[in-house]
């Protein structure tokens, strides 16, 4: 099989997804071949395939844009719209929050909205405090809503063409550092389902529960603790809310130790409430208290350095792993 | 001035009273201490909604505000179901999940009532884009009032709606007050239309207490959309002649602009254009009859229907996957 990235993952589930469905369009800022078909080029290709009605080029109006994905999603279609960095989500969080996720319930389940939101962000490309959050948080804390992430180009398409197929609203977060990461192609048709974590890495001694970007540094790190004798189970959750409780019970049940890691910052992070759960339902199963890593709660700074202490790194996940198996 | 010919014009009037009636209705339920809601009143703007409404065909789409009674009334959501939904049932639109506030009724096209000032207008948008992508011929009317016109979504949606010729109609009922703000206290532009030349777009302000204004500009309105050639911004001037909510102390209308607003008060001209079109009182006032027999009956059945089972709370979030 072909080595793809993860842009063309992402592009190639939303060209089959278009192929297969007439009411599947997309639309944003920057999206259509006349301006270079997105500016991370997930879209690009499409307009020539689709036309400028499948691929729209919107103006710079977050609001219009969720409130059309809203609106043609009741109408029975399913569009893909762009937010092109989370942070711009605040401009439209009213359409996202009290429409798109609350219209199936507040109809008593007429008008349901299948939308996929996706949106990218990243710490580590010095766009500063404006373009580089991770807000998974605010959506996770909304019912209605499902919050997803890949780590990986396979799980990219896969989560995606599932995305695409849920009949709900969908928030997926692309991590700019992850883009360029190659691995083999999974193929057409290929869906992750939502809801269900992977076991990226399997352990014994302490589950490290994390998704997105965090998952390559989880295995890194899991990769150098083995040389140590520590053998760490790394669980992707690929869908942060509603996440796969199952598995990351499961995984904590058996290594006894848990350890939750994300690049949002930490307080109310969506750690916290992972750490919550883990702690009531698997208290006589822990050796420890669950700990918690984030990002530093201050705003994304600017300077290369800055933002590399800001962000959680692979020294501290190490120096919890030790702290919480007592070899520090 | 456009001639409506008299079959349009029996609709509207049955369309108007049956906005009128419901009101009443709603309102002496609430002074009676029998339900205890939140609504929004629409006397004085039963006209607007009314002919609005009769300009559209069943399957287009709408999408109305918090004080949507008319639209929802008018554009024929079964009136058992409606009240079932503002009481608060399990009989009504959205099985009392929605309230008084978010009606939805598909089968009718009443696709959102939104309960945010002007987000209904983005919403709007990507229901004309759908028909526009599919080619079904519908039109999408989006209602609101004149405070909405001051927030972001409103320019966005404009925008959009133009840069795309999306098959949607802004109607503006310009009620004076933006919740409890007078006009002259949110905004310093004489009127709403105006704005839409910012966009490109045709924007009109009618009379919305004159039937032969309203009417036609709705009308022309819709057909532009269905013909393909875009949006246009209706604004229809009118009263609210109550408080922003029922119960909502209003007091602070001046006494000039409650006299201002009884004499165009739009019942009492509809009624006399319908005399004038060879409509007799004893056929009005059957139809009247008829509404408020239909309206008791359709209260009665929601009043003595069941609540929604609390089980509901967990239903509809997500879709139910095995």
């Amino acid at each position: 099989m072909a080595q793809i990235t993860m842009t063309q993952a992402l592009n190639l589930a939303i060209d089959e997804a278009m192929a297969d469905d007439p009411g599947v369009f997309c639309l944003g800022e920057d999206v259509s071949a006349k301006q270079g078909g997105g500016v991370f080029k997930v879209t690009s290709g499409l307009t020539e395939k689709y036309g400028e009605h499948r691929i729209r080029a919107t103006p710079i109006s977050e609001t219009a844009i969720i409130g059309a994905a809203v609106g043609a999603a009741l109408a029975g279609q399913r569009p893909i719209a762009e937010i092109m960095l989370m942070n711009f989500v605040g401009v439209c969080m009213d359409q996202i929050v009290n429409h798109a996720a609350k219209l199936r319930f507040m109809s008593g389940g007429q008008t349901p909205c299948p939308i996929v939101i996706r949106t990218t962000t990243g710490v580590g490309v010095g766009f500063g405090g404006q373009h580089s959050d991770m807000l998974e948080a605010w959506f996770a804390h909304v019912a209605g809503i499902h919050v997803v992430t890949p780590s990986n180009p396979a799980d990219a398409r896969g989560l995606m063409r599932a995305s695409i197929d849920a009949n709900d609203p969908v928030i997926f977060i692309e991590n700019i550092l992850c883009y360029g990461l190659k691995a083999e192609d999974p193929g057409p048709g290929y869906r992750v389902p939502l809801g269900k974590a992977a076991i990226a890495r399997e352990g014994t001694d302490i589950s490290i529960i994390t998704y997105g970007r965090t998952v390559l540094d989880a295995l890194a790190v899991a990769d150098d603790l083995a040389k140590e004798g520590i053998s760490v189970e790394v669980v992707d959750l690929r869908t942060i809310a509603p996440y796969d409780e199952a598995t990351v019970l499961a995984s904590v049940r058996k290594t006894g130790r848990a350890l939750t890691l994300h690049e949002a910052v930490r307080p109310f992070g969506t750690g916290a409430e992972l750490a919550a759960n883990i702690q009531e339902k698997c208290w006589d199963d822990l050796k420890g208290p669950v700990r918690r890593i984030g990002g530093t709660f201050s705003a994304v700074p600017f300077a290369s350095h800055l933002e590399q202490a800001w962000i959680p790194t692979k020294p501290q996940i190490v120096e919890q792993i030790k702290a919480a198996m007592g070899k520090l | 001035m456009a001639q409506i010919d008299r079959d349009t014009l029996l609709d509207i009037y049955t369309r108007t009273m049956k906005v009128n009636r419901t009101d009443e209705k709603f309102r002496e339920l609430l002074m009676g201490g029998k339900v205890a809601v939140m609504y929004y009143c629409v006397r004085g703007q039963e006209l607007v909604s009314a002919a609005a409404m009769a300009a559209l065909e069943k399957e287009d789409y709408v999408v109305c505000t918090y004080r949507g009674q008319g639209e929802q009334t008018a554009k024929g959501i079964p009136m058992e179901k409606w009240w079932g939904e503002c009481l608060g049932k399990a009989t009504g639109t959205c099985k009392g999940k929605g309230g008084t506030m978010h009606i939805t009724d598909p089968e009718t096209g009443i696709m959102v009532t939104t309960g945010v000032v002007g987000s209904g207008l983005p919403i709007a948008n990507g229901l004309a884009m759908a028909s526009q992508n599919n080619g079904d011929g519908r039109v999408t009317l989006v209602s609101f009032g004149d405070g909405a016109a001051n927030i972001g979504g409103f320019h966005e949606a404009m925008n959009m709606a133009q840069l795309y010729k999306l098959p949607v109609i802004f109607l503006c009922q310009n009620n004076r007050y933006g919740e409890h703000t007078a006009y002259a206290d949110h905004t310093d532009s004489p009127n709403i239309a105006s704005r839409a030349a910012g966009y490109g777009m045709p924007g009109v302000t009618v009379d919305g207490n004159d039937v032969h204004q309203i009417y036609p500009a709705v009308k022309e309105a819709v057909d532009r959309a269905r013909r393909g050639e875009g949006p246009t911004l209706v604004e229809a001037m009118c009263y609210r002649m109550m408080g922003h909510f029922f119960g909502a102390d209003f007091s602070y209308m001046p006494p000039e602009h409650i006299a201002e607003m009884k004499a165009e008060d739009p019942l009492p001209k509809l009624r006399k254009v319908m005399l004038e079109h060879q409509f007799t009182e004893e056929e009005l006032d059957a139809i009247v009859a008829d509404i408020n027999a239909q309206i008791d009956a359709a209260v009665e059945h929601a009043l003595a229907a069941p609540l929604p089972d609390t089980d509901e709370i967990y239903k509809d979030v997500l879709e139910e996957t095995a």
